[in-house]
């Protein structure tokens, strides 16, 4: 199980011609993901490494029955390989791109209201069942199959996330890297609902940063609805206001969105956040303990 | 990126927006050029810096003569101000802005910024003009006026007739405000901007509303289409560093401490300026060096960072998830070599090929670099070192 993908998920990666998407795309497919078609316009009807490739995503879409695309194209065009994911009614779109204008989003998501395609990211990692899918550039082999799911805003901090919980012996169902752009597809409280509804999952980790309010939406949430236990990190304790912290969505700004906030809200919310990004794992054992559910995710 | 008032003026009035006449000056024979041509009986003199709060700092004066257009002039004209957005170094003036003045009757505040949760662009509106706004919402958040625009149909009409009266605009000013609020929000839009702020606008005795001063910022993401506004970049205004860093690919933030970090990923690299702040360090900046990890590019990286005085000790954190650990040993080591450390590096490696990464750096005869077991005991080892380096320097 897990959330969003699975080994039934059918991808198709637009840009598949360049060389990082290509790259990629053997990763993906080498960790098991089933990837059936590519698009780059102009080049339809080649084949890369076995996977065909068509003008358009209409066309991909309508020949090899895909579910899912993943982008790798450039900032400039991201946005318009969104619409055209959203026009194609796919369940899911994983953009990985970053630098795409803000107002390019916000176009994006008017357009998404009311369709039925789900977006992740952009600017982000992409998403990995254990053992069934992956879907970006989350490197595949630091995974295990589990009972954690791993939400976080950054991308390095998810492999963290997921290495220290490997390394400890607690596997994962789902990771999945939302993005540092201010504005994006998919936020925690959705893949919250997603973990919480989710019978594979014992328990989330979800990792913030400073900027905007979402982790204070997510802990009041997670106090209303949650039914398993979360665990959170927050980083940017140290980060001045009014600096742009790498992500274009990391910043304080007049005052707001800095992680004392952040923490402030989810220790109310009674959720135990880590110290430092070395005790993620830690953090996650010791409650997993306290809910006694320690023995069911230690997966070795 | 951010622009000075003068020339936000200058883009607002192509759309539309009513300001003051002025005239940029960077000297003080141009301001009192300035001052002459306008002819106006009362000019300001103000302070041209990438911050807020210039009034109070003494960056902002009003002069009723030539004579005093040329002493603020004189003043004012590389004088450094220190206000509640500069830090406390201040920004020193290069340029001002000598503008015609004119009678306040009324002080308001509007802008346009982009609202993460409902992914819309907002306007926002108060009665509370000339005042820090964060002030206004925090005490009187009633009187914050909103109204979110639909990406689709623009700024409606009714919207901003709403929003004007709402702001208890007197109604014979009515139109005037919502043609303000259009050619604004066409600005905002058409340049990219993250924030549009006009604070004060201003309604004056003989009943007109202007834009009294201007504020634009821009996403950096879409400057490739504003060619016009990448133009307007004063480097004068910006970190050195930063600004070197940005020209690699890089991102960086100066901060006041000893521990300069090296890490790949921005969640990463706040988390690691965390870390060493949570041993009891002080980190000297956030740098995140991105995927790409070519010895050229941490070369690079180390020599920006080895370009503060402050740093006496360098924590390199590195996960390799597609980036393989060997590759980047390899890059640090040779970058060691070629920059010819004066402190000492910390390395943390965990991720793709960890072995043989760290066999590299036991292996390489670069006595500055040290190879830590764990990113907790990297942190404590850096901050242990530089420590030791400051002993040293006051024994």
């Amino acid at each position: 199980m897990g959330i969003y993908v699975d080994k039934n998920t059918k991808v198709v990666v637009q840009g598949v011609t360049g060389k990082t998407a290509l790259f990629h795309t053997k990763q993906m497919r080498d960790y098991g993901t089933n990837v059936v078609a590519g698009v780059t316009p102009g080049k339809g009807g080649q084949v890369v490494d076995g996977i065909p490739v068509y003008n358009t995503l209409q066309e991909a879409v309508d020949t090899t029955g895909a579910t899912a695309s993943v982008i790798y194209v450039p900032a400039k065009f991201a946005a318009d390989a969104i619409l055209e994911a959203v026009d194609a009614e796919l369940d899911l779109v994983v953009c990985i791109t970053e630098h795409i204008p803000v107002l390019d989003m916000v176009k994006v998501r008017r357009y998404m209201e009311g369709k039925k395609t789900r977006l992740i990211g952009p600017n982000c990692p992409g998403i990995l069942t254990s053992d069934e899918c992956k879907i970006g550039i989350i490197p595949g082999y630091i995974h295990k199959k589990g009972h954690v799911g791993v939400i976080s805003r950054s991308g390095t901090l998810t492999y963290e996330a997921v290495y220290q919980l490997t390394t400890s012996g607690i596997g994962q169902t789902t990771a999945i890297g939302i993005g540092g752009d201010p504005i994006k597809g998919t936020d925690f409280i959705d893949a919250l609902e997603a973990f919480n509804q989710d019978p594979d999952t014992e328990a989330v980790m979800l990792i913030g940063e400073i900027g905007g309010t979402a982790e204070e939406e997510a802990a009041e949430w997670i106090h209303k609805n949650m039914k398993k236990p979360v665990v959170g990190f927050i980083s940017g304790r140290q980060a001045p206001p009014g600096k742009r912290m790498g992500h274009a969505g990391a910043i304080i700004s007049g005052g707001k969105g800095t992680a004392a906030d952040k923490i402030k809200a989810l220790n109310a919310a009674g959720i135990q956040v880590a110290d430092t990004v070395a005790h993620m794992g830690e953090t996650m054992i010791k409650v997993l303990k306290e809910n006694g559910i320690y023995d069911k995710c230690k997966t070795c | 990126m951010n622009i000075h008032e003068y020339q936000g003026k200058s883009i607002l009035k192509s759309y539309g927006v009513v300001v003051p006449n002025g005239k940029a000056a960077f000297s003080v024979e141009e301001a009192v050029a300035a001052a002459k041509e306008l002819g106006t009986k009362v000019c300001v003199v103000k302070a041209q810096i990438h911050a807020g709060g210039r009034g109070k700092a003494g960056g902002v004066k009003v002069a009723k003569s030539i004579e005093e257009v040329k002493a603020y002039a004189t003043e004012i004209l590389g004088k450094t101000l220190v206000t509640h957005q500069t830090g406390p170094a201040g920004k020193v003036v290069n340029r001002l802005l000598i503008e015609e003045g004119c009678d306040i009757k009324k002080e308001y505040y509007l802008s346009f910024v982009i609202d993460r949760n409902t992914a819309r662009v907002v306007m926002m509106g108060s009665e509370e003009g000339g005042m820090d706004i964060e002030a206004v919402a925090d005490t009187m958040p009633e009187k914050i006026i909103k109204e979110y625009i639909d990406p689709l149909v623009g700024l409606a009409s009714f919207q901003a007739k709403r929003m004007a009266f709402k702001m208890n605009f007197a109604p014979t000013v009515i139109g005037q405000v919502e043609k303000l609020m259009g050619a604004l929000y066409r600005a905002f839009m058409a340049k990219d901007c993250s924030l549009a702020e006009i604070n004060p606008l201003v309604v004056t005795n003989d009943d007109k509303v202007i834009a009294l001063d201007a504020k634009l910022n821009f996403d950096d993401s879409a400057l490739y289409r504003h060619p016009d506004v990448a133009e307007l970049r004063d480097e004068s205004e910006e970190d050195p560093k930063e600004h070197d860093a940005a020209k690699e690919g890089f991102s960086y933030v100066t901060l006041d401490g000893n521990v300069a970090c090296m890490v790949n990923g921005a969640g990463l690299a706040m988390a690691t300026v965390d870390i060493i702040k949570h041993y009891g360090g002080e980190p000297a900046n956030f740098l995140d060096v991105g995927g790409d990890s070519s010895v050229e590019k941490i070369a690079k990286a180390f020599k920006i960072m080895l370009s503060d005085d402050q740093v006496k000790g360098i924590f390199v954190n590195i996960f390799g998830g597609i980036n393989k650990c060997d590759v980047i040993a390899g890059g640090v080591v040779e970058a060691a070599k070629l920059v010819g450390l004066t402190v000492p590096v910390v390395v943390r490696l965990e991720g793709t090929n960890v072995k043989e990464g760290r066999e590299i750096l036991r292996k390489a005869d670069v006595p500055e670099v040290i190879l830590a077991e764990s990113m907790e005991k990297g942190a404590q080892k850096i901050i242990e070192l530089v420590a030791k380096q400051n002993a040293k320097l006051i024994g």
